[in-house]
């Protein structure tokens, strides 16, 4: 899993929980908060879907690396690569 | 504890919140079980079938509406949350609806889904008010009215530090009671702001088919998501140890057992299931019943000169008494529906002409009723609700009326309580409401009208709430 392979999950869960939202042009460096409008109901829900979809487990403690599509890529690759080589 | 018969969540109702609790609960992986106690789900908000004809019970108006690209809102929130796409409702906006106080309806104030409608009537007719009314919107706008953890406080005394002019202040309470309190003569004010809100800030809009489509949209979301379903099999008891449910006694007498239970039957009817011996007392149940009347009409209403509103709120009387009368009803104030007065566009008509009225009743005058002074009752009945919200509404002779009248039908303190399984046929459930869905076990949870928000979105936004806050977010 690359870095922009990660992102493209993100994107993907967001397009799903809210697909009111144009996605087109997310910038990965802003906050995705600035440009979306996303609640904490939303970011809930994306914790979840990536524990549904790809059994990523991010703790409550960590949640403030959502933040951006960048910092989600920095945080969820590493996630990704070590389940990768688990299974 | 894995058996066939445990569930990680069992949900009692098969209502609005209850479906919006499971179709979450059901979605993240949840092993769901919906037990209900009728054949039909929605509980109060559902339809039947009378030869061959279909009525739609409580929902008058889907509130909450707001248009496409509006975010943040109620409805918005609850799409996202239960992946419906908002095409899939089809609403159809409300023509316009009116408050219209005095013995003939002689003070009007006129509502759309643009907000700026209701102003404009309301800074016409209370001049001297404006400005508080502006404020006290400003104010009403920046209320978290959906915190699970707030004080209580009188709507009444905070509406009035806004609002000087008795008239202006009953016009404002009164669709916003009729449409959700559960409590008389006053509310608080945090569930004023969620109504106001829904009302007048957000919108009417229903589907062409009513109800039933809603109904449809949820079942069908549930069912793909996995969730299971038991239709005529209520739930008699819940067991306890030590401050925890063990397991549910249904009405077959067969015991299942659940990690979670999410009731939706209302808080003093879960606590009755409960059962447990406490030294507190009871919670209080509601008071406030209604009767409803619904005529169908083999013309379009618009052909007898009521084609313009959607809804009317009426009240003849001095003040606005939203309160259990002290006889078996309450004609002086009411709500009227005239469903095809919502726009489905220039081609599509409901077929049947629908006329419907809502005003207040008192349970115990209908309930211990034999069965045929019971239906001489609500002959009687009829008439008089229907007479009373005619004169808000242009005139119709009885004759003309009547020649277009096919069928009639009604709902009473006692259907609600059929239905709904409230105590006292208490249309929107107890007066105190529990915001954080607490009951005295530590895994049964409420949602739904005594969780606190009201209206049909509010009662799925009530499911979801509960479903994420109790369980969701909890570690698995």
């Amino acid at each position: 899993m690359t870095k922009d392979e990660c992102k493209q999950v993100v994107l993907d869960i967001i397009a799903d929980i809210a697909p009111d939202e144009d996605l087109s042009n997310v910038k990965p460096e802003v906050r995705l908060r600035d440009q979306l409008q996303l609640d904490s109901m939303d970011f809930l829900d994306i914790v979840m879907e990536l524990r549904k979809r790809h059994s990523i487990e991010v703790p409550e403690a960590d949640y403030q690396h959502l933040a951006s599509l960048d910092s989600c890529a920095e945080y969820l690759t590493p996630k990704f690569i070590a389940l990768a080589a688990k299974g | 504890m894995n058996t066939r018969n445990h569930y990680d969540v069992a949900i009692i109702g098969a209502g609005m919140s209850g479906l919006a609790a499971g179709i979450r609960l059901a979605h993240f992986g949840k092993k769901v079980c919906i037990f209900e106690r009728h054949n039909a789900t929605g509980g109060l908000n559902s339809f039947y079938s009378i030869g061959g004809r279909k009525f739609d019970v409580g929902l008058h108006a889907l509130t909450n509406f707001v248009r496409p690209g509006v975010k943040g809102t109620p409805l918005t929130k609850l799409l996202r949350q239960l992946r419906i796409d908002r095409a899939e409702f089809a609403l159809c906006e409300q023509k316009q609806s009116r408050v219209a106080f005095g013995p003939n309806g002689e003070t009007s104030l006129r509502f759309t889904n643009d907000f700026a409608v209701f102003e404009n009537e309301v800074a016409r007719q209370f001049p001297k008010e404006i400005d508080g009314f502006r404020a006290l919107v400003a104010a009403i706008k920046t209320y978290d009215d959906v915190s699970l953890e707030v004080a209580p406080i009188s709507a009444r005394a905070v509406v009035r530090t806004y609002i000087k002019d008795a008239l202006l202040e009953d016009m404002l309470f009164c669709p916003v009671m009729y449409y959700g309190s559960a409590q008389e003569h006053d509310m608080e004010f945090g569930q004023f702001v969620i109504m106001f809100k829904a009302l007048f800030l957000e919108g009417f809009a229903r589907p062409f088919d009513g109800v039933r489509v809603i109904l449809r949209v949820l079942l069908e979301k549930y069912r793909q998501a996995g969730g299971e379903r038991r239709m005529k099999c209520g739930v008699r008891k819940i067991l306890s140890r030590e401050g925890r449910a063990t397991a549910l006694v249904l009405d077959s007498g067969e015991e299942i057992t659940a990690t979670h239970v999410i009731s939706s039957i209302g808080a003093p009817e879960t606590e009755r299931l409960i059962g447990v011996a406490t030294d507190a007392a009871p919670l209080e149940a509601g008071r406030l019943s209604f009767v409803e009347t619904i005529s169908i009409l083999k013309c379009q209403p618009a052909a007898l000169g009521w084609g313009s509103d959607t809804i009317v709120f009426f009240n003849d009387s001095t003040r606005f008494d939203y309160a259990c009368p002290g006889e078996a009803l309450d004609v002086r104030s009411g709500v009227i529906c005239i469903p095809n007065n919502f726009d489905f566009g220039p081609d599509r008509q409901l077929s049947d002409g629908i006329f419907r009225v809502t005003c207040l009743a008192r349970y115990d005058q209908w309930a211990p009723l034999a069965e045929e002074s019971y239906q001489a009752q609500k002959i009687r009945c009829f008439d008089n609700v229907q007479r009373s919200a005619r004169r808000f509404l242009p005139t119709v002779s009885d004759a003309a009326l009547s020649e277009a009248t096919i069928t009639t039908d009604m709902f009473t303190p006692r259907t609600i309580t059929k239905f709904t399984g409230h105590i006292g046929g208490a249309i929107y459930g107890a007066p105190v409401k529990h915001r954080q869905g607490r009951t005295p076990l530590e895994n049964v949870y409420l949602c739904g009208t005594d969780q606190g928000f009201l209206g049909i979105i509010g009662a799925m936004l009530s499911g979801i709430s509960m479903a994420n806050f109790h369980i969701l977010q909890k570690k698995s």
